[in-house]
C-alpha cells in the first residue's frame, strides 16, 4: 500500500515530464532560431523576391516576373560558367578523393610521429586561404615562380600554371587539392578508426593480401564514411571562391569564371542585384539537387 | 635461415616504403609553408633572382618591418581579433543552448537546416545583408562583418554541441529533473560542465573559419573596416608588387591559426572528423 501511495506520484511526474518533453526545450533552441531567421533564413527569401525584379543599385527596383531566369537561358556567359564549374568540381573532387583515401590508410596504421605527420598533413585545410592562394601565385608566376625552376630542372617543359587559358582551371584544382585533400581523410580515417579488428584478424589466418583485406573488409565498411566526404567535398568544390578569386579572378578572360565568379561579378561589380538573386537561386537548386543525390548513394552501400 | 633474412629484409623495406608514403603525403604542406618563409626572410633581390634563392643568406626581417611600417596592418590586425572573438562568442552564447534543445528534443528539422545552411554557398546570403547593412546605414563599422560571421560560426557551434550533447548519458541530467532542478538548471549545472570538450573543439574551430573568412569582408568592409585576409588581399597585393612583404604579411595572417593547429591538434582533428564542417 505504501509502495504504491509512493509510486503513484512519480509516475504522474514522469508522464507530465514526458508530456511536455518536446515544448520544454523550445527557450535553449529561440534565440538562436531568431538570430538564423535573420542572417540566413531571411537573405533565402529575400533572395527569391529580388529575383523576380529587375534592379541596379541606385534605380528604382521593378517587378519582371521570370525575365531573369528567362536572360539566364540564353546567357552564354552563364552557359560557360556552368560547365566550367562542373569540369572543375569533377576534378577537383577525383584528385582529393583518391589522395584522401590513401592518406587515410595510411594514417590509421599506428607509427612513430603519427600525430606530428597528421598535424602537418591538415595544415593546408586549416591555413587562411587567402595567405596561402597568394603564394601559390607566386609559385605559379611563369619567369620567376620556383615551379617551373623546379619542372625545367628535371627536364619537363614550363607550363603557363594559372597565366594561360588551357591551364588556368588544371592549376586551381592542383590548389584545391593541396588544400582540402585532409578534409577527406580526416573523414575517412574516422570510418576505419571505428573498424572492429576481427574481420582482419580472420582474413589474415587466411592468408588474404593487404590489397584483400582493403578491397573486400576496408572499403565496404566505411564506404558510408566515403559518401559523406564525397558529398562534403563535391559541395565545396561546386561553391569554391577564394583560391579562385584571389589566384586567376575568373581569368585569364574568363576561362576559369565559376558560377560563384559570375555571380560576385554580376553582384558587386556590375551591380545588377536581380539578375545575380536569380544566378543564386539557380546555383543553390544546383547544389541541393547535387547533394541529395550523393546522399542518397549512402543506403544502398 | 634465408627465407627468415629474406622477410625480415621485406620487412625492413615495408617500412622504410611506408615512411617513404608518409613522407610523400606531407611533402607538398612542408614545402609551400617552407617557401612561403623562404620569401618573407629574403631580400627583394633574392626574391626576383632565377634561379629562385632557396635559403635565405643572410635571412632578414626587413620584410616583416615593412608590412607595419607602410600599412594600417595593427588596424586590420585589431578589426580580425575583434570580428573573429566577437562572431565565436555570439555564436557560443546562441549556439550551445540551441545544440542542448535541438538534442534533447530531437528536432530533426531543425538539424536539417543546419546543414542546408551549411551547403548554401556564402555569396548567396551576401546579397540580401549587403542591401539590408547599406538601409540600416551600418555600413562603415565592424557589425556588418560581425553579423555575417554568424553565418559560419552559429552552424559550426549548433552541429558540433549537438553531437556532443546527444553523446552525454541522458540519466545524470534526468535525475537532476526528478530531484527537482529545472531544466534550465539540469543544462547549467550538469550538461554544460560535461560538454566542455565538446565547447572547446567548436570554439577553435568557430574562430578558425571565422578568421580565415574572406568573402564577408571583401564585400562589406571599408578601408577601415577590413580584416587581415581582405587587406592581405586588397591593400598589398595592388599596391605592393613585390613579394616578400606579400609573403611575410600572409605568413603574419595565417600564423596564429597554424599555431592554434599545432597546440589544438587533438581537438581540431575530433570537430571536423565529427562534421566536416567547414565555413563559407
Amino acid at each position: 500500500m505504501s509502495a504504491y501511495a509512493a509510486a503513484t506520484p512519480l509516475t504522474a511526474v514522469s508522464r507530465a515530464h514526458c508530456r511536455n518533453y518536446a515544448r520544454n526545450y523550445w527557450p535553449f533552441v529561440a534565440p538562436a532560431g531568431i538570430i538564423v531567421a535573420a542572417v540566413i533564413v531571411f537573405p533565402w527569401i529575400f533572395t527569391l523576391y529580388m529575383s523576380v525584379h529587375e534592379w541596379r543599385v541606385g534605380s528604382p527596383m521593378a517587378w519582371v516576373g521570370a525575365a531573369n531566369y528567362l536572360r539566364l537561358l540564353t546567357d552564354d556567359r552563364f552557359g560557360w560558367s556552368i560547365l566550367r564549374t562542373l569540369y572543375f568540381t569533377v576534378l577537383a573532387v577525383a584528385f582529393p578523393m583518391l589522395l584522401g583515401v590513401a592518406a587515410a590508410v595510411c594514417f590509421s596504421r599506428d607509427f612513430r610521429f603519427r600525430g606530428l605527420a597528421r598535424t602537418i598533413f591538415i595544415m593546408p585545410m586549416m591555413a587562411t586561404p587567402v595567405a596561402v592562394a597568394l603564394v601559390w601565385t607566386m609559385m605559379f608566376h611563369p619567369q620567376l615562380g620556383v615551379l617551373n625552376y623546379l619542372l625545367t630542372s628535371i627536364g619537363l617543359p614550363p607550363s603557363s600554371w594559372s597565366y594561360d587559358a588551357s591551364t588556368v582551371i588544371p592549376t586551381l584544382v592542383l590548389v584545391e587539392t593541396w588544400q582540402w585533400t585532409p578534409l577527406v581523410m580526416l573523414i575517412v580515417l574516422g570510418g576505419l578508426a571505428s573498424l572492429p579488428s576481427e574481420p582482419y584478424e580472420a582474413a589474415r589466418l587466411d592468408g588474404a593480401s593487404s590489397w584483400q583485406m582493403f578491397r573486400h573488409i576496408s572499403l565496404p565498411m566505411v564506404w558510408p564514411h566515403i559518401v559523406v566526404a564525397l558529398a562534403i567535398r563535391t559541395i565545396d568544390a561546386l561553391k569554391a571562391f577564394d583560391t579562385i578569386f584571389v589566384i586567376s579572378n575568373g581569368g585569364p578572360g574568363t576561362s576559369s569564371e565559376t558560377i560563384n565568379i559570375l555571380l560576385y561579378l554580376e553582384a558587386f561589380s556590375y551591380y545588377d542585384m536581380g539578375y545575380a538573386s536569380a544566378i543564386v537561386v539557380v546555383f543553390f537548386v544546383l547544389i541541393l539537387m547535387i547533394s541529395l543525390v550523393l546522399f542518397s548513394l549512402r543506403r544502398p552501400g | 635461415m634465408s627465407g627468415a633474412r629474406n622477410y625480415r629484409l621485406r620487412r625492413a623495406f615495408g617500412t622504410a616504403g611506408f615512411y617513404g608514403c608518409v613522407l610523400l603525403l606531407i611533402s607538398p604542406a612542408i614545402l609551400v609553408f617552407l617557401w612561403m618563409l623562404s620569401l618573407s626572410l629574403k631580400n627583394e633581390v633574392d626574391n626576383m633572382a632565377f634561379p629562385p634563392v632557396f635559403i635565405p643568406n643572410p635571412p632578414t626581417l626587413a620584410n616583416f618591418v615593412d608590412v607595419f611600417e607602410k600599412n594600417d596592418f595593427l588596424t586590420y590586425t585589431i578589426n580580425s581579433v575583434i570580428v573573429s572573438f566577437g562572431a565565436t562568442g555570439l555564436a557560443l552564447l546562441l549556439g550551445v543552448p540551441a545544440g542542448f534543445g535541438i538534442a534533447k528534443s530531437r528536432a530533426t528539422k531543425a538539424a536539417a537546416l543546419v546543414m542546408i545552411a551549411r551547403v548554401t554557398p556564402g555569396l548567396s546570403y551576401l546579397i540580401p545583408l549587403f542591401l539590408m547593412f547599406q538601409w540600416l546605414e551600418m555600413t562603415g563599422t565592424l557589425w556588418p562583418i560581425v553579423i555575417t560571421h554568424l553565418v559560419i560560426t552559429i552552424p559550426i557551434v549548433i552541429w558540433i554541441m549537438i553531437g556532443f550533447f546527444e553523446g552525454l548519458p541522458a540519466e545524470l541530467e534526468e535525475a537532476a529533473l526528478v530531484d527537482g532542478a529545472t531544466i534550465w538548471q539540469a543544462f547549467r549545472h550538469v550538461a554544460l560542465p560535461l560538454a566542455r570538450p565538446g565547447i572547446t573543439v567548436a570554439t577553435i574551430l568557430a574562430f578558425i573559419f571565422s578568421w580565415n573568412n574572406f568573402i564577408f569582408g571583401v564585400v562589406l568592409a571599408g578601408r577601415e573596416t577590413r580584416t587581415l585576409p581582405v587587406a592581405v588581399y586588397n591593400v598589398l597585393s595592388f599596391e605592393q608588387v613585390s613579394w616578400g612583404p606579400l609573403a611575410a604579411a600572409a605568413l603574419l595572417v595565417t600564423a596564429p591559426v597554424l599555431i592554434l593547429t599545432l597546440l589544438m591538434q587533438r581537438e581540431i582533428v575530433a570537430g571536423l572528423t565529427a562534421g566536416g564542417v567547414k565555413g563559407g
